[in-house]
């Protein structure tokens, strides 16, 4: 295989069992593969499942049957049945996710929330806070917020901080959630030429964007997931 | 392009738990539980009074003999060793070095009587350190790094706030670079500021440190903020377990989703 | 004499064969506190009525008894004892080191080296050295069972913290033989170098707390330091004003009510043999001679 992604039939489900233990389907045969250097962006209308076939790249979400294969350092392995600690080092090494609200821990200064995922791999707390300053400063990110956590900054602000931790380090896959939704003009097309960077780097990307013209410039294929939709 | 360093933990586990259980003639505290936990992860069980966590923790930490299944712990020299087949003296040898215990009150993991400077210095002395500067220069560097104000070493912990007191705990068992911890619901009875600072220092000394942990609490923020995985625990069984993202982003269980669901939002 | 009541020194044989015991297993295990049935005495615990047991035991009719009290052979309870075992035991009794075969001492160790076949009986308060660090029997046991002295070192440690340096003065903790923390009753520091390697067994009782402990004739004792803050035994300022010696513990005798003050020996026995040898202090009272003035 050489996609980094290769999902097939994948199957999810929720069962609320608070609320006598109605079934919410999600998604159903979910079947796509994404190769290194080239964006697959998901479309389709809100409460699709876009979110949620993210996040059961990332592990985040536990699919109910199928197959999610992941590229991981040149092997294969299949994320719906590995264990904890395989989707953890997965995580720490080749999948990247950019959700679509900061979820930071609290009090810990914008710069360090940034620096974490290299210094996480072993880069020295000094090189991986250059390197976070100089991904902030392309984000607009002035520096006398980076002492601060990004708790009180506005929407865009956090979001362009998302985006600087997700774009950080060098792994071969990202998982984009709306990274451009609350930004302006100049501060889209900087996402944009981050992602174009990545590309050429070689890493794959699945994105959700709902922005038309955005999705012009950074998709190379449209997944449309209705085909996916759980029949109601 | 920044060179990546692999920080995947071992293959080998650190602590293997195999149908551990323990009941009290017909009361079951807890049953059948079974995890490895790798070096470097940490590990929380949650669960409300009366779920068997706290007796888990005993069992894991060898204070308690198990009534059934077994524990077993990597040692320093790669041999995966019993715990209920140690001696006396290696099982407290153990305690003293290559393990931490948090206590949940921080008076009964300290001598309240002694000075800051030889709670830290103890376990040092224990393991044979006989030079009075060198002792108390790491116990100095040690109060720095969990930020207790060094002009206080030759105080005794009954003089310190309870924020302090736990932080000196947690130094306390650092001294000797333990590779496990075991935290038994170690922010409970704290001012919530007071928390929100003990579980930032926790996070940073567990990423740093690369130490593998065992966090039991009540508390799921603490879970989530602290833990890679986490165990579910009702009735003295684990009812869920995976990555503390999947546990309660995506709860399966019942009692979870009731759980999650409980928490007041921010 | 022998008063009829009496047996020989006191005990009955069957005790006497008891404590024997603990003494044989106390002297097969270093420093260790062996537990024995501790009798009721004609003097109530804390006047020595371990050290008493243990002399009880070893006695035989051949023995000279010395008895010392903080050095003295003239203080109250060193007569006292003395007198009792003159009156049970009919042994001989003496104040010369030299001459003793069974000296039992509160809280000293005799100025002058002892030899082979001697034998120094201590009394002893609490036998513990851990005791007011770790307040559980049951914790100490295992401590000394495991060898697990680092709160003995915390002890120190707080000492240095606290003085500046290690401010024990007195029941100054030893490792004897390696093996265990032992106190060493609450005799001064400055005497205990005189336990390392020493030719005389030592014997230790604690009546109350029911404990003897013993250290073989050379046996290594060491006592607890740290690298950087050794051991060091004091040196007074100034040699014994009665006989001169320059190497003995002294005593401070207050003179008068003007704040007068001598350093005397505390070893009654070693302070008079220097002088009866010729040796002389700056204030030494020549009784068969009048002073000379200067």
């Amino acid at each position: 295989m050489t996609a980094m992604i290769d999902i097939t039939n994948a199957e999810k489900t929720f069962t609320m069992h608070l609320q006598g233990g109605v079934e919410l389907p999600v998604v159903r045969g979910v079947s796509f593969h994404v190769d290194p250097g080239e964006c697959v962006v998901l479309s389709g209308p809100s409460g699709a499942g876009k979110s949620s076939i993210l996040k059961m790249i990332f592990g985040n979400y536990r699919c109910d049957s199928g197959r999610i294969g992941i590229r991981h350092r040149g092997a294969v392995i299949d994320l719906a049945t590995a264990e904890p600690r395989e989707v953890l080092s997965v995580r720490r090494s080749t999948i990247g996710y950019v959700s679509q609200f900061l979820r930071a821990v609290p009090r810990v200064a914008t710069i360090d929330v940034v620096a974490e995922p290299l210094i996480a791999n072993g880069t020295t707390r000094a090189e991986a806070r250059d390197k976070a300053g100089a991904l902030l400063r392309r984000l607009n990110i002035p520096e006398r917020l980076w002492a601060l956590p990004p708790s009180t900054f506005s929407g865009g602000e956090q979001q362009r901080v998302n985006i600087a931790h997700g774009f950080i380090s060098d792994l071969p896959i990202l998982l984009l959630d709306e990274p451009t939704a609350s930004l302006d003009a100049s501060n889209r097309a900087v996402v944009v030429e981050l992602i174009e960077e990545k590309k050429r780097q070689g890493v794959a990307m699945v994105a959700i964007v709902h922005d038309d013209e955005i999705r012009h410039l950074i998709a190379d294929r449209i997944v449309d997931v209705t085909s996916f939709a759980a029949a109601a | 392009m920044a060179e990546l360093q692999d920080v995947t933990p071992d293959d080998q586990p650190l602590l293997v738990a195999e149908h551990l259980g323990k009941n009290y003639g017909r009361l079951t505290a807890c049953r059948d539980v079974s995890f490895a936990l790798y070096p470097g992860e940490v590990l929380a069980i949650v669960g409300e009074s009366g779920s068997g966590k706290s007796t888990l923790l005993q069992l894991l930490s060898a204070q308690l003999a198990p009534s059934a299944g077994r524990v077993s712990y990597r040692m320093r020299d790669g041999v995966l060793r019993d715990l209920a087949a140690l001696g006396e003296a290696e099982r407290r040898f153990l305690f003293r070095t290559d393990w931490g215990y948090v206590h949940q009150d921080p008076a009964q993991g300290l001598r309240m009587a002694v000075s800051a400077g030889a709670n830290v210095g103890e376990r040092l002395m224990a393991v044979g350190w006989n030079h009075y500067g060198r002792i108390r220069d790491t116990a100095s560097s040690w109060l720095e790094r969990v930020e207790i104000d060094i002009a206080r070493i030759d105080d005794a912990p009954r003089t310190y706030s309870g924020g302090m007191r736990q932080r000196l705990q947690i130094a306390r068992n650092l001294v000797t670079e333990p590779r496990l911890v075991f935290m038994d619901e170690p922010t409970g009875g704290l001012d919530v500021s007071v928390q929100a600072r003990l579980l930032d220092l926790m996070r940073n000394l567990v990423s740093e440190l690369g130490l593998a942990a065992i966090v039991v609490t009540h508390d799921l923020a603490v879970a989530r903020l602290l833990s890679h995985r986490v165990m579910v625990m009702k009735g003295g069984r684990v009812i869920e377990t995976g990555l503390t993202d999947q546990v309660l982003d995506d709860p399966r269980e019942p009692y979870t989703q009731l759980l999650v669901s409980s928490i007041l939002p921010a | 004499m022998n008063a009829p009541a009496y047996n020989f020194a006191y005990l009955d044989e069957q005790t006497k064969r008891m404590i024997r015991r603990a003494i044989l297993k106390a002297i097969a295990i270093p420093g260790y506190q062996v537990p024995f049935a501790s009798r009721e005495m004609p003097m109530p615990y804390g006047w020595g009525t371990g050290g008493v047991q243990v002399t009880a035991a070893i006695l035989g009719p051949q023995d000279v008894l010395k008895v010392i009290d903080q050095g003295s052979d003239d203080t109250t309870n060193a007569i006292s004892i003395r007198k009792f075992f003159g009156k049970t035991a009919g042994v001989a009794t003496t104040t010369s080191t030299a001459d003793a075969t069974v000296i039992q001492t509160r809280h000293r160790i005799p100025e002058a080296p002892l030899h082979a076949g001697q034998v120094l009986v201590y009394q002893v308060p609490i036998p513990e050295p851990l005791r007011f660090l770790e307040p559980r029997e049951t914790e100490t046991r295992r401590m000394h069972a495991l060898g697990e002295y680092g709160l003995m070192h915390v002890k120190l440690y707080e000492d240095i913290a606290r003085f500046g340096h290690i401010a024990t003065s007195y029941a100054y903790p030893v490792k004897v033989n390696a093996r265990y923390v032992m106190d060493p009753s609450p005799t001064p520091k400055f005497d205990n170098p005189k336990m390392d390697n020493c030719p005389a067994l030592q014997l230790f009782g604690a009546g109350r707390e029911k404990r003897i402990y013993a250290i073989p004739p050379h046996t290594d004792v060491v006592s607890l330091d740290f690298e950087d803050h050794p051991f060091t035994r004091y040196r007074f300022d100034a040699p014994c004003a009665l006989c001169g010696a320059g190497d003995s513990y002294l005593d401070e005798i207050v003179t008068d009510d003007k704040g007068g003050r001598m350093f005397v020996c505390s070893d009654t026995d070693y302070c008079e043999s220097r002088q009866s040898a010729g040796h002389r202090g700056s204030e030494s009272a020549a009784p068969h001679k009048e002073r000379a003035h200067g």
